[in-house]
């Protein structure tokens, strides 16, 4: 995982955002091609390499979402691919719901528009909820890494994709 | 990488690096004293140089001063103002009976300011770093560092004008907090947010218009003059491109005085003919506030991006003449609620700011480094007209992206691939920055080859591509056909209406990805109809999937893309026992060939 050898970190979902703005601060002093203008072209291609990676690395890993789906794309998983598998049952009735409340806005009822801002904080609150399920479940890997972790965690990515959408469309029909 | 930790700032006598501010109507060059960063004077002791070229009768160019007095009585054989067709580098302009392109016009004002360095360090000076805009984008920073190059400059870096400016008032300043440059030049915008910490300036967010600055505000005093002289004079100067040219020049007497006075008079004195006009503060006030208005849009977008509120912001630094109006700064004030900083000269700062980037390159100035970002968003176009996004604006640079391309034809050697720069999702309305071709693939089936192809935004913020066929390890040679399809004025447009646009894209968007996938649907199944096993059908289910068919087609002009969606999958299931069919037929015949 060369996202976090660059860094010299160790392969850790957790990372705390200030540290890691430390160590790229720091390793950009070291690597950023500024610091080998006067070197012979093939340092200053390697230090435009190495530093391109570097900062691949910081835009990734800052954050959480980006990190865990870089961790878990070297670890052999594929995500993104999953459709509504990891969408629990109850969730897809809600949808249902919300998909009736918006055929009748667009049919001209207005009456359906109160409903859809109580599924807009609806799903933003089960988007912070499974914020708080990522960082448990990046605790219990780093603890002690398992496959079935990081499996939950592909689950609970997948989910709050789904629920990212849904909440951009709730959103995209609530400022029109 | 033991190399990294070599440092080579402290090997030999480091060779003299100058840093240039390229302007839109001035220019300048620092270096770096032991004290500081220090404007470079001229040998008759002036600082700035007009960014005006003018053509002699003998046939020679020259640059600045004496450019800028001639614009005058030779007007035909004088250009100013070139950097705003930077974008445009392979179309010439014409002066007198010559024609030079921008690249060109541009290396001839460097040129001067490179000869007052010599004159100034009595030694010969060949390596520079230079400013461009923060919201150049790829061509535009191309046709600087060329300029450079005909100027006899190997131009070391790029910089962009906000990001020096903040190098140059946050040097001793403060250790850390938050930076927003707001720079009104002559011919262009930017706003960068930055972070400082500890010596090192990390730009968050940048933002701009390559074509809003003071020309702009001279332009709408010139329209109210010119209307004024024709009523006054019972004929148009327009005709007459020395009498414009000194109204243009009166005009921006009158503006600058109105940056420091209540009122003033337009006056222009002309082949024996005089013109006056009292002019407010308050008009103009009012005449440029949509200008002025302008800025604040891409000042809000950079704050978003940089997931920002105004109240973060813990300082504001004002650069470019522009800035001098008070109305300029009191809505940077009421924008960013922070009394802006002015200590140093607006006009300075940027060639001071460059200076001390000179410095870090030579090694003279340490533990300052300075992470800038791509302006704009890099991608390539992919299948229905689309562009794929591989590296975002605001990304720190050198920033890169690794893509895989294949083939789509049998023993196919070439690959194509379209390079655009802009925010909106659709080829058509992003900025063509150039065909790379791929050559010299090892002929294969198609779909079969593996080619890696690698993009890489540089610290000057140049796009540098890179191709490896994964299956042979050969590096691809990769030919560049850079593209001057659309202008500039096209970008800013297309970046304002992104933002009121983006509902549109994605609906379009989403449309045309159906059709790829109805297209490829359709095709299938024309195709099939050529098979034994659309024969073996019941007649029945040859007319289901015909209906469906037609529904499919029907649904495919409309613009609805669910509905192409749900077409497509009830085309699909229709046709599930022709696929079967087919794939026994194929099992057959696969059977049928072998000898037992």
């Amino acid at each position: 995982m060369d996202f976090y050898r660059v860094l010299g970190l160790g392969p850790k979902l957790q990372l705390n955002s200030v540290e890691l703005q430390q160590l790229f601060y720091g390793r950009s002093r070291e690597l950023h091609p500024d610091r080998f203008a006067r070197a012979e072209p093939s340092v200053r291609a390697a230090a435009l390499e190495e530093s391109s990676l570097l900062n691949d690395a910081y835009r990734t890993l800052k954050d959480p979402v980006s990190r865990a789906e870089y961790f878990l794309k070297h670890r052999g998983f594929d995500i993104g691919e999953q459709g509504t598998k990891d969408v629990p049952p109850e969730l897809l009735e809600e949808v249902f719901e919300l998909n009736m409340a918006l055929e009748e806005l667009k049919s001209g009822d207005e009456s359906a528009r109160p409903q859809l801002a109580t599924a807009r904080d609806h799903f933003a609150a089960l988007l912070a909820q499974s914020d708080d399920e990522l960082t448990n479940l990046f605790a219990a890997h780093d603890a002690s890494p398992a496959e079935a972790v990081l499996r939950q965690i592909r689950g609970v990515l997948n989910r709050r994709r789904y629920i990212l959408n849904l909440l951009r469309d709730v959103n995209g029909y609530l400022s029109n | 990488m033991g190399t990294f930790q070599i440092d080579f700032g402290d090997a030999a006598q480091p060779e003299r690096i100058i840093g240039i501010d390229l302007g839109t109507t001035n220019s300048l060059a620092a270096f770096m004293d032991l004290t500081g960063p220090e404007i470079i004077a001229a040998p008759d002791g002036s600082r700035i140089v007009p960014s005006v070229v003018a053509l002699l009768a003998d046939g020679s160019f020259i640059a600045g001063n004496a450019a800028k007095a001639r614009l005058v009585d030779h007007p035909e054989a004088t250009l100013f103002s070139t950097k705003r067709f930077m974008d445009r580098a392979a179309t010439p302009l014409k002066i007198g009976n010559r024609q030079i392109t921008p690249p060109e016009a541009g290396a001839h004002i460097l040129r001067e300011l490179k000869q007052h360095a010599e004159a100034f360090f009595g030694e010969p000076v060949t390596k520079a770093v230079v400013t461009v805009p923060a919201y150049f984008n790829d061509a535009q920073r191309q046709a600087t560092k060329d300029a450079g190059r005909i100027a006899g400059l190997d131009v070391l870096r790029l910089v962009n004008e906000p990001t020096a400016a903040a190098l140059a008032y946050g040097l001793d300043k403060r250790k850390s907090g938050i930076i927003a440059v707001y720079d009104l030049g002559g011919g262009t915008f930017d706003i960068s947010i930055l972070r400082l910490q500890d010596g090192i300036f990390e730009v968050l967010a940048t933002n701009g218009d390559t074509f809003l600055g003071g020309d702009d505000i001279d332009k709408l005093l010139m329209a109210i003059a010119l209307e004024d002289i024709a009523a006054e004079w019972g004929a148009p100067i327009e005709g007459d491109p020395g009498a414009v040219e000194t109204l243009r020049q009166a005009v921006i007497r009158a503006k600058e005085q109105l940056s420091f006075t209540l009122f003033t008079h337009i006056d222009l004195d002309y082949k024996g003919r005089r013109y006056q006009r009292e002019i407010t503060r308050d008009l103009l006030e009012r005449l440029i506030e949509p200008i002025i208005e302008r800025t604040l849009g891409p000042c809000r977008q950079c704050l978003a991006d940089a997931r920002l509120a105004p109240a973060d912001i813990d300082e504001v630094v004002l650069v470019g003449g522009s800035t001098r109006i008070p109305l300029v700064r009191r809505a940077v004030e009421s924008l960013f609620r922070s009394r802006p900083h002015t200590e140093l000269n607006p006009d300075e700062v940027v060639a001071l700011g460059a200076a001390i980037q000179a410095g870090i390159l030579s090694g003279e100035v340490k533990d300052t480094l300075l992470l800038d970002v791509t302006p704009l968003s890099l991608g390539i176009e992919t299948m229905g007209g689309v562009v794929t996004k591989l590296i975002h604006r605001n990304s720190t640079i050198p920033a890169s992206e690794t893509e895989q391309f294949t083939t789509a034809v049998d023993g196919q050697t070439n690959v194509l691939i379209h390079v655009l720069q802009g925010e909106r999702e659709l080829v058509k309305d992003c900025r063509s920055l150039a065909r790379f071709e791929l050559t010299g693939i090892e002929p294969v089936p198609a779909g079969l080859a593996r080619i890696e192809v690698k993009f890489l935004i540089d610290a000057n913020g140049i796009l540098n591509v890179s191709a490896k066929d994964t299956r042979t390890g050969k590096e691809t040679s990769v030919e560049v056909k850079p593209s001057y399809g659309l202008t500039d004025e096209q970008v800013e447009a297309m970046i304002l209406e992104s933002i009121e646009n983006a509902e549109a894209d994605i609906r379009e968007r989403q449309v045309r990805e159906a059709r790829v996938e109805a297209d490829r649907i359709l095709a299938a199944l024309e195709n099939a109809k050529q098979n034994d096993a659309w024969f073996d059908l019941s007649s029945e289910d040859q007319a289901a999937i015909q209906a469906a068919h037609n529904e499919l087609l029907l649904a495919y002009h409309g613009d609805d893309h669910h509905l192409i969606q749900a077409h497509i999958e009830k085309l699909d299931k229709a046709s599930l026992k022709l696929a079967e069919n087919m794939m026994n037929t194929a099992v057959r015949g696969a059977l049928k060939g072998t000898k037992i």
